[in-house]
């Protein structure tokens, strides 16, 4: 039955796993998506779930178990963070290019050196050409929401890519917020049955899965992989459609708040968006033009529709959570000047980079970056493009 | 019961003539074997190493039954994988409830006593129901003779050559089927392609048996080890014959000798016909053929040892 529950992210996760009940779950304990393995385990030793729970010794086993499993035939998850995800790199690609719909839940946390257990998107931003999907969320709400989708999605017959659903480590993983869990049925007429292609367990037919490739086929064959995720944009919004249709709640690739007449503009992933969408109402208060984005899908990134929401602006700041050590400025930054780059009129573009290791971001913090975006958007000019928020310099 | 030569000619094979390995190579030998030793259906996982890179060059295959490479690390999960979901869909009725399938995991000694070790050790643990065969053949062999921990002690490879200051390989070869008796699992065994009956058994015995089982078969190399093709088989009896690898089983933790030699031969009649060693034949180097002696001397006491305490 649907029902108002106070959940924490990992909580939402694990109601979602019990409700789609996959057909087996491999996953490896790591801090702070530790709680959605202990979870499903308890399910299991309840018998809540009939999915085969697998504890690998590491996560590169669990991304292997994940792909021997999705190979051999039927629906496949797991969760994970930080070292644990970059732990199964390797594995991140090759379940990409073997088409493999497997889902990840990754409570987002900071990559070593140093060592820190805290929410930022080091980890899966490091993981954005690895060929998976990936979507972002907000609260625990979105957490559990996206987490179904991304069933869907993945497994759609023209897009067979993974998907991670990232939400951050402790910020979201562990804060008890309300959330609509739905009816368990509501939920698995949702998700439907998946019949993956190729099998491995329909023993009356005969087929290699993961071949060698030499110069002659290589390229073609990653080309096909790389349409895949191209056809996915089409049924990411009718997911989230449908899902609206079902549950209520739509999606899109991203949500905009007040940016209606906005002349400034904040871009702006995740948690931190909730406490954006705080800053933006008092500076709209004091009557303040501004409005805030927050992408949802980054893989594939919706370039031409972020690009439309933002051109009319007169100044845009792109706040990433994850740093790129000498490149043009953040992950999320070079994705939205790129979208950007073919419009004669387009904002001027300044990147912050904020709460590395889980630092704290606060209605001042955006406050400020807003007075920086005005001095631009007045006087034409950027002083600097890329700067820190709340950084002891 | 005996198989016969003649019944196992009659059975289809599941790893085909197309394939692109050495002459001489045991890969086909031991796995053209292997597969016939059950009649159910096989998916192999096959990690990175000459088996899987010879035998799927694209649009090619040389795999007459399902078949699934990931990477190097990682056949053993991999494997479990494909394992754990047939399990899954059986409990949820997806599958028949009688339906059988065996589940072969595959690997070189590259990808399973070194980079595999752990995903093999994580998979024996957990008591997946697959059967894991390493060929051994001493060497990182896809990669043109790299040594592994599979090497033996005063082998020459690549990355441990003999030179004027060097015998070869210092270290002596890792006893990697013991690692896995000590996985406690109820089947493990070593063999060697030139006894085809007695790795047929240990096969349909790793097949049979309910849980993991690990075969470590001991793999013929021209390219690397540097021999005359032609006399491989030879050869293969003369590591048994030297007691340099010796065929045995531990079943349920008994330990059992399946081949004792007459008249165990000197460690040398091994060593002499392949190139990889020939640098030891050097005076300078008697003194690295007395310890690769004692070593085995040792080793195979130790194993008559355990046989004896098993009772067998």
């Amino acid at each position: 039955m649907k029902a108002t529950k106070i959940l924490n992210g990992n909580q939402t996760i694990a109601e979602a796993v019990r409700q789609i009940d996959p057909d087996v779950i491999a996953a490896y304990p790591i801090t702070p998506s530790t709680a959605i393995v202990e979870i499903i385990a308890s399910f299991r030793a309840d018998g809540l779930i009939t999915g085969e729970f697998v504890c690998p010794e590491s996560e590169h086993s669990a991304m292997s178990v994940c792909i021997g499993a999705a190979s051999a035939g039927g629906r496949v998850m797991t969760a994970t963070c930080s070292q644990g995800l970059a732990l199964m790199w390797e594995m991140l690609y090759i379940a990409a290019g073997l088409r493999l719909p497997i889902v990840a839940a990754i409570a987002n946390r900071a990559l070593s050196a140093p060592i820190n257990i805290h929410g930022d998107h080091s980890d899966t931003m490091g993981a954005r050409d690895s060929g998976w999907i990936q979507i972002y969320s907000e609260d625990s709400q979105e957490a559990y929401d996206n987490f179904i989708q991304a069933f869907r999605i993945g497994e759609h017959p023209d897009v067979l890519t993974p998907v991670m659903v990232g939400f951050d480590g402790f910020i979201i993983s562990h804060s008890a917020e309300v959330v609509q869990v739905e009816d368990d049925a509501a939920v698995k007429r949702f998700i439907g049955d998946f019949k993956p292609p190729y099998p491995l367990l329909d023993t009356n037919r005969k087929f290699t899965v993961g071949p060698i490739d030499f110069t002659d086929y290589y390229f073609e064959h990653k080309r096909n992989q790389i349409e895949g995720i191209e056809n996915s944009p089409r049924v990411i919004e009718e997911v989230g459609k449908e899902f609206g249709r079902t549950f209520g709640r739509t999606y899109g690739f991203f949500e905009e708040y007040r940016t209606d007449d906005a002349e400034i503009g904040i871009v702006v992933m995740s948690s931190a968006a909730g406490t954006g969408k705080d800053a933006v109402d008092e500076l709209r208060a004091e009557g303040k033009k501004i409005g805030l984005l927050k992408p949802r899908v980054f893989r594939p990134f919706p370039y031409r529709q972020i690009a439309e929401a933002l051109k009319k602006m007169k100044a845009v700041a792109v706040l990433d959570r994850s740093s790129s050590p000498g490149a043009f400025g953040a992950p999320l930054f070079t994705e939205v000047r790129s979208a950007l780059y073919d419009y004669e009129k387009r904002p001027k573009l300044v990147n912050y980079v904020y709460g590395l290791g889980g630092r704290d971001i606060k209605v001042e913090h955006f406050k400020e970056v807003a007075g920086k975006l005005e001095k631009i958007a007045t006087t034409g000019k950027v002083d600097e493009m890329l700067g820190y928020l709340n950084l002891r310099e | 019961m005996a198989v016969k030569l003649k019944d196992l000619a009659q059975m289809e094979d599941k790893l085909v003539a197309g394939h692109g390995m050495c002459l001489g190579c045991g890969i086909p030998l031991i796995f053209k074997m292997i597969l016939r030793a059950t009649e159910d259906p096989i998916v192999v996982a096959n990690a990175t190493g000459c088996l899987e890179v010879c035998t799927t060059i694209f649009p090619r295959t040389a795999w007459n039954c399902m078949w699934v490479h990931s990477a190097f690390e990682n056949a053993a999960a991999t494997a479990a994988g494909v394992e754990a979901m047939f399990k899954a869909l059986k409990n949820k009725g997806k599958i028949p409830a009688d339906k059988k399938i065996k589940f072969l995991a595959v690997g070189g000694d590259g990808g399973t006593y070194d980079i595999g070790i752990q995903s093999l050790s994580g998979a024996m643990e957990r008591g997946h129901d697959i059967v894991y065969v390493c060929y051994d053949n001493n060497v990182y062999a896809n990669t043109g003779g790299q040594r592994s921990s599979a090497t033996p002690l005063g082998a020459s490879a690549t990355t441990s050559p003999a030179g004027s200051k060097s015998p070869g390989k210092v270290q002596k070869k890792k006893d990697l089927t013991k690692i896995l008796v000590a996985h406690n699992i109820p089947y493990v065994a070593q063999a060697s392609p030139h006894r085809w009956q007695d790795l047929y058994n240990k096969a349909k015995k790793a097949f049979e048996v309910e849980g993991p089982a690990f075969l470590n078969v001991l793999c013929l190399c021209p390219t690397e080890w540097k021999y005359d093709e032609s006399q491989g088989i030879k050869l293969a009896q003369l590591a048994a014959d030297t007691c340099a690898w010796p065929l045995y089983e531990v079943e349920n933790g008994k330990y059992k000798i399946n081949y004792k030699p007459k008249e165990k031969k000197p460690v040398l009649e091994w060593l002499k016909p392949q190139g990889r060693f020939r640098h030891l034949f050097k005076e300078e180097n008697a003194w690295m053929l007395e310890a690769i002696q004692k070593e085995v001397d040792r080793d195979w006491e130790d194993l008559n040892k355990l046989a004896e305490i098993s009772g067998a």
